[in-house]
């Protein structure tokens, strides 16, 4: 999309507001009125014009304060990057990949000249101007990964590939849902998806892991997930739970529409060349449930979700104390009408 | 996952490095820079002859840094079903050459304390671009290479120039043997073994390795099974509702192929595990020649690995 970069907030006064162009084009995870765990991966190839996967890495009206939220985390707590040292090269493939990539699909924004290992990077919308030497960390202010995330929406893990499995070792990790980089630094990927239910039963991870221990360079596969969070709070870690967790309580049948957001996850994987270790980005998109309801095919769905959700995710998803509340707000909104196939608007 | 995207490339350099093996060097058609790789990387070289289409995995051996061009060593296998003497004998520096984009299952473990390569004939390959790996010296490694004969040992000089004193040479010409016991037996903690090379080699490599008690995540060797001949067979495809003829020179995978039916798959020699087809009936038995099904699985003769796997039956029906 051509954006007009908004300064907002996602903390604090939570600024932040989706335009009406950002909501038609919210990544709706659900297809159908109702919901279940499956391997749901396909190839992250491009989708449509201004859509959210029109391009690998998708920039939108949030980017400058998503940036610069980023920066506000890790003044509080630097350990939300963090790369083990033999995960150098897989830092720099995926520098490489997202300035390859942002200077490709936003010329207006980016820029990368390479002359030979001397390189040099243009953010436009940053101020940013920083000639280096690729593959010599010395020539960058911060780590590869650190440096260019940074500049990036959505966290980064960095999955080394061994043993038959994956083992994150590296990432960048400041708009998770309840999860920790601290924590699970150094897990495989199943003891990493361990506190995940339902799925371990669908044999779901031991499908995943087979399928991502086979990825190919230059065939990025991609996902969708969800959860909901009270405000726009893109920081909802469990290092930070004291502050996040009790605004749960305090929604209504009343409030909820304007409090509670859907927050879903696109999460692109894609295999790193020269490191052979895999990324796995996670881009994280918020939408008030008010915002939602603008949609009217968007609001029947929703409230049918949720309505019906196996008991379990409600637990897991941290949906437990307000999702009646949610659903009673959306019930006005869903006359019982059949919903077309799919997740577009209409 | 959708089937390799390829690459159309230029032979721009052959040379003949024994006198069974040829060095091929590959560059974009057009010179863009060839997709950034990992030592240890294969990729597939598609043939298309008069008869048929060849898909043969070669291991990346020039520097993962040097963009502008892949090599390649291929040696001429006395039992080829062809794949290898069309390289030798019909390819041409200008020849155009289709291939996959790399695929790494022969990666350096990179927690490892130090690298024990162990080589035998062409299997320097994988090693050589592992070698490129090791520049910066934060890893030490050792690199032993036995070979027929001095004039057999391809790529020597490069070796030298990469390896230095960590390289040690083993000619049989000269009776010089590679004492595997000994050599295993002499390692720091933390170090990891990797063997490319003949089917001997590698199996005195994991077994020796295995019986001194290394773990098997420290053990790795890379050895792509060429789709040996055997009886010719018909399997029927059940999704697709077809029967196939496979002929005794034929792999499963490739019959199926010319037969239009699209099966996934990475390394085509019985390593990966990505063509991977369930067997619905069988009435006879499944020619097991691939290396990564377990003993327990092989038996159970509940799957099979197309590319390099055949069976002795009147029928065989795949999930296909």
């Amino acid at each position: 999309m051509s954006a007009v970069f908004k300064l907002e907030t996602f903390r604090n006064d939570f600024s932040f507001r989706n335009s009406p162009a950002a909501i038609r084009r919210f990544p709706l995870p659900f297809a159908q009125d109702e919901y279940m765990y499956s391997v749901n991966i396909e190839p992250h190839v491009p989708g449509a014009r201004d859509s959210v996967l029109e391009f690998a890495f998708d920039v939108d009206e949030h980017y400058v304060a998503e940036c610069r939220e980023r920066e506000l985390v890790l003044a509080e707590d630097p350990r939300r990057f963090q790369a083990l040292p033999h995960m150098m090269s897989a830092q720099w493939d995926c520098l490489e990949l997202l300035m390859d990539s942002l200077a490709r699909d936003y010329p207006q924004y980016f820029s990368l000249t390479k002359t030979g290992n001397r390189w040099r990077w243009i953010n436009r919308p940053l101020e940013l101007d920083q000639s280096f030497i690729f593959g010599d960390a010395r020539s960058l202010p911060r780590a590869p990964l650190d440096y260019i995330t940074r500049q990036a929406q959505g966290d980064f893990v960095l999955m080394d590939q061994r043993e038959g499995d994956l083992w994150i070792e590296a990432g960048m990790v400041t708009t998770q849902a309840d999860w920790s980089l601290d924590f699970d630094l150094g897990m495989t990927f199943k003891e990493w998806h361990g506190p995940v239910p339902l799925a371990h039963e669908l044999n779901v991870f031991d499908r995943a892991l087979k399928y991502l221990l086979n990825l190919r360079i230059g065939q990025p596969v991609r996902r969708l997930n969800w959860t909901m969070t009270v405000h726009p709070r893109l920081d909802t870690s469990p290092e930070n739970y004291p502050q996040w967790g009790p605004d749960r309580a305090a929604v209504t049948a009343e409030n909820a529409g304007d409090l509670v957001h859907l927050r879903v996850e696109l999460q692109g994987l894609w295999r790193l060349p020269r490191s052979n270790a895999v990324v796995f980005g996670i881009r994280c998109y918020l939408i008030s449930v008010r915002e939602l309801a603008s949609i009217p095919k968007w609001a029947r769905r929703v409230h049918r979700v949720l309505k019906n959700l196996h008991p379990a995710l409600v637990d897991y998803k941290g949906l437990t104390r307000y999702r009646d509340a949610v659903v009673e707000w959306l019930a006005p909104y869903d006359d019982g009408a059949p919903t077309s196939p799919g997740a577009a608007p209409e | 996952m959708n089937s390799a995207q390829t690459l159309n490339v230029v032979v721009t350099a052959i040379e003949q490095v024994t006198p069974l093996i040829k060095h091929f060097t590959l560059a974009a058609v057009g010179g863009d820079p060839l997709p950034a790789f990992s030592g240890g990387s294969h990729i597939i070289v598609v043939m298309h002859t008069p008869a048929r289409a060849h898909r043969n995995p070669y291991s990346l051996l020039g520097s993962p840094r040097c963009l502008d061009r892949y090599e390649i060593a291929v040696r001429r296998m006395e039992e080829s079903r062809g794949g290898s003497h069309y390289l030798h004998d019909h390819i041409r520096v200008g020849s155009r050459l289709e291939i996959a984009h790399p695929v790494n299952l022969f990666g350096l473990d990179k927690i490892a304390r130090k690298h024990l390569l162990i080589a035998g004939g062409v299997g320097i390959t994988p090693i050589l671009a592992q070698l490129e790996e090791l520049q910066d010296g934060s890893t030490p490694f050792e690199l032993h290479y036995a070979v027929r004969s001095p004039q057999h040992a391809a790529f020597a000089q490069r070796l030298r120039e990469r390896a230095g004193a960590s390289l040690r040479m083993y000619y049989d010409s000269e009776n010089q043997k590679l004492d595997i016991d000994a050599l295993l037996s002499g390692q720091p903690l933390g170090t990891h073994v990797y063997a490319c090379g003949p089917a001997g080699l590698i199996d005195a490599v994991v077994a020796t390795a295995r019986n001194l008690g290394w773990p098997g995540s420290h053990i790795h060797w890379e050895r792509f099974a060429a789709p040996p001949v055997g009886d010719a067979f018909e399997a029927y495809l059940a999704r697709s509702q077809r029967s196939v003829r496979i002929p005794s020179d034929r792999s499963l995978l490739e019959s199926i192929e010319a037969a239009g039916v699209e099966v996934p798959y990475l390394c085509r020699g019985g390593v990966c595990g990505y063509c991977r087809t369930r067997v619905l009936e069988l009435d006879g038995e499944l020619v097991h020649n691939d290396h990564f099904l377990s003993d327990a699985e092989k038996a159970s003769a509940a799957s099979i690995m197309p590319c390099v796997s055949r069976a002795r039956c009147e029928r065989l029906v795949l999930d296909l």
